[in-house]
């Protein structure tokens, strides 16, 4: 990872809060993320810390409270998401394949709709041709074309989610939880296919996902969120093999593992609950159920500090 | 299931010859869309069944029974009853369809603004109607006619008004619960503006209920034009209105039985032929029904 490569999404001091009666309600609390071309940004955190508000705020679904969106360089949290012809740059996978298809329009209408509303190809003709060709791509058979998304399984409905999410021939997907409704045979196959095809296109993900296994699979960079924060950010290797943070310790050691000497190791369960997002104290959001929370942990906002090269940790322990 | 041949081509023709040929194989709605092409060719061609002055001319004996001459026999003043059936349709379905669809327009487009938006708009819409709402509607109605004075084209306005918050209400409540749909989400990540998304996301999801809705307020409301009829506000004497004539029927009952079930028989059969279409029109066009 060279310096001078602009990242093709980055981030800074992103913020997104919500108004609701009794105060602001703060789901994404300024991340600082980079994704470089070709990489997968996961995203892990419990439900509730904003890791779904992040994505989506990036694609373009919300407005940004304040802070800056980068995509290769240029600012576009302010900009009109389809005028600037963003639509056609950066697109989405949701989490639920089965409300996330319009129940009313046919396989090949659904992928075509991202083509149609965009301008993307001529005539009719030739959307329906890149739409068979979609279809191969991601593994769906011809014949499901004229079909319905009830009359489909799970599996080939998120198939149907890629394919759309691929035809405006993105440089960007935003995958948000894709496999969290899916059973876990089918959870293989369509992470496998994600990868083949980041291979071959050069895509570039943000991965939403509470699945430590999932995002373990398929990061290059993985960030550990919290309350709308980053606590923990590095390369996949540097979260599992050296988690730094005891919010990510715990979530670590909460992973089942399959050996023998696992049998005898004690689970560090974490105590308490998830903090309010709604007008947070400063400090560490996690101090309330942090094992080694001091005062100065709720003295202020923390930073993240690197403890080792692509490797920032947002805890006192490592000043 | 559907062949290989069937699917290629219902993308070619499109989503009105799917839902054609899922409403034909409907036996009962095919029934009542036969019915009810009838009663409207009878309305439109009313004039070439029958001329309208038979329905004015004392032609008969009061109370005749159905004759050749006149088939459905003759009023308590001698009238043909067959004529002021026959052209009493005109007016029966022009109220029912009339002002059904026009509160239908009216409410549904504020009701899709009030959900799709929310916020100030749908708060003080809402509780407008709220008041409306309090009002029994045969009460509101009656006030209406009263205000605007008896008569055929108030009697429609009337009950357009007082159709228009059920109407509103009950699109608000459907676009609420599509928009926040994943696949309204979806639709605005790759650009679609918002008049697309109602038009072509959310409408065409909230539009099953809304047909049942709409067929059964079409006979409703036929039937509700015969009721106020029969009561003396909307349609006047001597102009023939299924309800009035009932109304004109109504003391000579047991002497001649004819007088008033033959228009009655027409105000069933149409209110009936709509609610059936009405229900296959649905399956159709869901293709979550399908099979």
């Amino acid at each position: 990872m060279s310096v001078e490569v602009t990242p093709v999404v980055e981030t800074v001091d992103l913020k997104k809060y919500y108004k609701t009666k009794k105060g602001d309600l703060h789901a994404v609390d300024g991340i600082n993320l980079k994704i470089y071309r070709g990489q997968t940004l996961g995203v892990v955190g419990e439900s509730g810390c904003g890791k779904s508000t992040l994505g989506r705020t990036i694609i373009g679904l919300h407005k940004p409270t304040a802070g800056q969106i980068l995509f290769q360089g240029r600012d576009i949290s302010r900009m009109k998401r389809k005028k600037d012809g963003l639509c056609t740059k950066m697109s989405m996978i949701f989490q639920d394949p089965y409300a996330s298809l319009n129940p009313r329009m046919c396989v090949a209408d659904l992928i075509a709709d991202p083509m149609r509303i965009n301008h993307l190809y001529g005539s009719r003709q030739e959307q329906y041709q890149r739409v068979e060709e979609l279809m191969d791509i991601v593994g769906l058979a011809r014949r499901v074309a004229g079909a319905y998304p009830h009359e489909l399984d799970g599996g080939r409905r998120q198939r149907i989610g890629i394919a759309r999410a691929l035809a405006v021939d993105p440089e960007f997907i935003v995958c948000d939880e894709p496999v969290s409704a899916l059973d876990v045979s089918i959870q293989a196959q369509i992470l496998n296919l994600l990868m083949d095809l980041q291979d071959e296109l050069g895509l570039t993900y943000l991965f939403v996902t509470h699945n430590l296994s999932v995002v373990k699979h398929i990061s290059d960079q993985i960030m550990v969120t919290y309350l709308g924060r980053c606590v923990e950010m590095g390369s996949s290797d540097q979260i599992f093999e050296n988690p730094c943070h005891p919010y990510t310790k715990a979530l670590l050691s909460a992973l089942p593992e399959v050996s023998l000497e696992a049998r005898n190791k004690k689970v560090e369960l974490l105590k308490g609950e998830i903090g309010n997002p709604i007008n947070p104290k400063p400090g560490c959001r996690f101090a309330s159920r942090c094992p080694h929370c001091t005062e100065a942990c709720l003295a202020g906002d923390l930073d993240p500090r690197e403890v080792e090269p692509g490797h920032q940790v947002s805890c006192l322990l490592y000043e | 299931m559907k062949t290989k041949g069937q699917e290629k081509q219902s993308i070619k023709r499109g989503r009105g010859y799917e839902i054609w040929g899922l409403f034909k194989r409907n036996k009962p709605a095919m029934v009542g869309l036969a019915l009810l092409a009838f009663i409207a060719l009878v309305a439109i061609f009313a004039d070439v069944i029958v001329p309208e002055e038979l329905c004015y001319t004392f032609s008969g004996a009061p109370l005749e029974t159905p004759s050749i001459e006149h088939p459905f026999g003759t009023d308590n003043l001698g009238r043909d009853l067959f004529a002021r059936v026959v052209h009493g349709s005109r007016v029966s379905l022009l109220i029912g369809f009339g002002a059904t669809i026009l509160s239908l327009a009216v409410g549904a487009f504020i009701g899709a603004a009030c959900g799709y938006f929310g916020g100030v708009l749908d708060n003080v819409v809402m509780r407008i109607f709220d008041v409306i709402a309090c009002i029994p509607g045969m009460l509101l109605i009656l006030v209406l006619v009263m205000a605007l004075g008896r008569g055929t084209e108030n009697l429609l306005y009337a009950l357009m008004i007082s159709g228009v918050p059920g109407y509103a209400r009950f699109v608000r409540a459907t676009v609420i619960n599509l928009t926040d749909m994943e696949y309204v989400q979806c639709a605005k990540s790759y650009g679609t503006s918002n008049f697309t998304i109602i038009l072509r996301h959310v409408l065409p999801n909230a539009l099953g209920p809304i047909i049942i809705m709409l067929a059964g307020s079409v006979s409703g409301t036929i039937l509700a034009a015969a009721s106020y009829s029969f009561m003396g506000f909307g349609v006047q004497q001597p102009a023939p209105e299924w309800g009035a004539i009932i109304a004109a029927s109504r003391q000579f009952m047991r002497l001649a039985p004819h007088f008033a079930v033959l228009p009655g028989m027409a105000i069933v059969i149409t209110a009936m032929s709509i609610n059936l279409m009405g229900d296959g029109l649905r399956d159709a066009l869901d293709p979550r029904l399908k099979d």
